[in-house]
């Protein structure tokens, strides 16, 4: 199964998903954000907009290639890859 | 009397409570996010504030216990089918030579929960939310789940039905420039107010837009800009495209509303049927961004005046509020304990409140001043404040 890194600004909106090694099915990017919101229900809102599109400021990269379908999400996650999601960093 | 004033500010919720003779803040809440406003719905309670997060999309958070536990709503989301008609405004990649041609439709995402209004207690539960891009959105349940006002975001002068197919007509919304620093060109809804007498008669204000008036609760709108002059246009008093920075009427005398327009301050005696600009420009009454009302005599108002348009600082380095008990014929220069010297306050369009006699206002500078004698004297309650985008008596 993917294992699902993320930047630790998530975890303080979803303490439940701190501390612990995210594994979820593989498939694409979109069933393996379905399965962490099913860990963490909401936590595609602060990924996704409300359709369904990643945000304009947050970059999911699969392995080392970060995801070409920003829009629907169709991007593979293969068995035993890791997925992570980050976000960028602005200003103060 | 209120007992606390609620703070929407660049680093989260302050909550102000009055302490005694004085007022304390609390620890800051939502610490280090954004937050574009902040209020107490004076029906049940509820403490509200608007998350302005970079990254991870707007959020409405809600307080139940006074602001000690918060819960995320998530469900206040444009609808699938909900599209618009983009705007070029003059960003810097827009080519004038090379305009398109066809409209550009694009799929309605919330870029910003711009303000909060709740409606009258026949109506429990009933809040609107006013959005970039343009969108008041209503809930009959406390919060928990949210309608887009179709009427309204399908209006003609938006291009028509875009839900249903393409556009039939030109949209005449233009975008909010002003939040160029965030990227968001849209146009937003910035004031809602609803009629104390009938909580179906309600009127919205949105920048580069100007005023629209439902009489039915929302099924129709129509537009209110007769008299608002905007000097920027070939013709200062097109239909379209007016600049209201804040509208706000008397709860006791609703007919009486007032708004800050990026070309002036203007009021209306009628409802809103006509407006009429009431600047003294040569006393620094004209450019702002916030106003605020009288509970009960509508034709005393504040302004928080600033030098327009590319400086946006306060006057002369002098920060003052001005004040009329007359409808506007005249103003008072309120600085009996405010900044004159070194001040480049600016004061935005939620930042002003007044409750009885008290008025708050925070400004960008992170300086928060508090007058209990409608604005004769002013108290500094802090100077260190994250810029300040919202107050709120609660």
């Amino acid at each position: 199964m993917p294992v699902v890194e993320m930047t630790s600004h998530l975890y303080r909106y979803f303490p439940q998903l701190q501390d612990q090694e995210i594994k979820v099915p593989a498939g694409s990017v979109a069933e393996v954000l379905n399965a962490i919101n099913e860990l963490a229900p909401g936590f595609s809102d602060y990924i996704l907009d409300e359709r369904g599109a990643l945000r304009r400021h947050v970059l999911i990269s699969v392995n080392e290639t970060a995801v070409v379908d920003r829009a629907t999400l169709t991007d593979q996650v293969p068995e035993g890859g890791t997925i992570y999601i980050f976000q960028a960093l602005t200003g103060g | 009397m209120a007992n606390s004033i609620l703070l929407g500010t660049r680093k989260g919720t302050v909550i102000i409570d009055r302490n005694g003779s004085g007022w304390q803040p609390r620890s800051i809440l939502h610490e280090g996010i954004p937050v574009c406003y902040a209020a107490r719905d004076p029906r049940d309670g509820t403490l509200w504030s608007s998350l302005d997060h970079g990254h991870w999309g707007p959020k409405l958070s809600r307080s139940r216990d006074g602001g000690k536990t918060w819960e995320d709503v998530l469900s206040l989301k444009y609808p699938e089918g909900a599209r618009y008609i983009v705007k070029y405004l003059p960003t810097p990649d827009f080519d004038p030579e090379a305009p398109a041609g066809e409209p550009e439709y694009k799929d309605a995402t919330v870029y910003k929960i711009w303000n909060l209004a709740f409606g009258s207690s026949d109506q429990p539960g009933r809040i609107y939310a006013g959005t970039i891009p343009g969108g008041l959105f209503v809930s009959d349940d406390g919060g928990d789940t949210w309608e887009l006002n179709r009427p309204l975001w399908n209006h003609d002068s938006r291009g028509g039905d875009l839900f249903s197919g393409d556009a039939t007509s030109e949209n005449k919304w233009g975008g909010t420039p002003a939040s160029i620093d965030y990227g968001v060109f849209e146009p937003g809804i910035h004031s809602v107010v609803v009629d104390p007498r009938d909580p179906n008669h309600l009127y919205m204000a949105a920048s580069t837009v100007g005023v629209m008036e439902s009489n039915d609760g929302g099924e129709s709108w129509t537009v209110r800009n007769r008299g608002l002059r905007m000097e920027y246009q070939p013709d200062p008093e097109a239909e379209w495209g007016h600049d209201p920075h804040f509208m706000a009427a008397c709860p006791g005398q609703p007919d009486h509303l007032w708004q800050q327009n990026h070309c002036g301050v203007f009021y209306s005696s009628d409802g809103a049927k006509s407006w009429k600009k009431v600047s003294v420009p040569e006393q620094g009454v004209h450019f702002g961004f916030p106003v605020a009302v009288d509970a009960n005599d509508g034709k005393t108002a504040w302004v928080v005046p600033a030098r327009a348009d590319s400086e946006r600082m306060a006057i002369d380095g002098g920060l003052f509020v001005a004040r009329t008990n007359d409808g506007g014929e005249s103003w008072q220069a309120l600085r009996n304990g405010l900044p004159q010297d070194n001040a480049y306050d600016i004061v935005l369009r939620h930042a002003l409140d007044v409750d009885g006699d008290c008025l708050c206002f925070g400004s960008t500078t992170g300086n928060v001043y508090l007058s209990e004698d409608r604005g004769e004297s002013w108290q500094c309650l802090g100077n260190n404040f994250p810029p300040v985008y919202s107050v709120r008596f609660g």
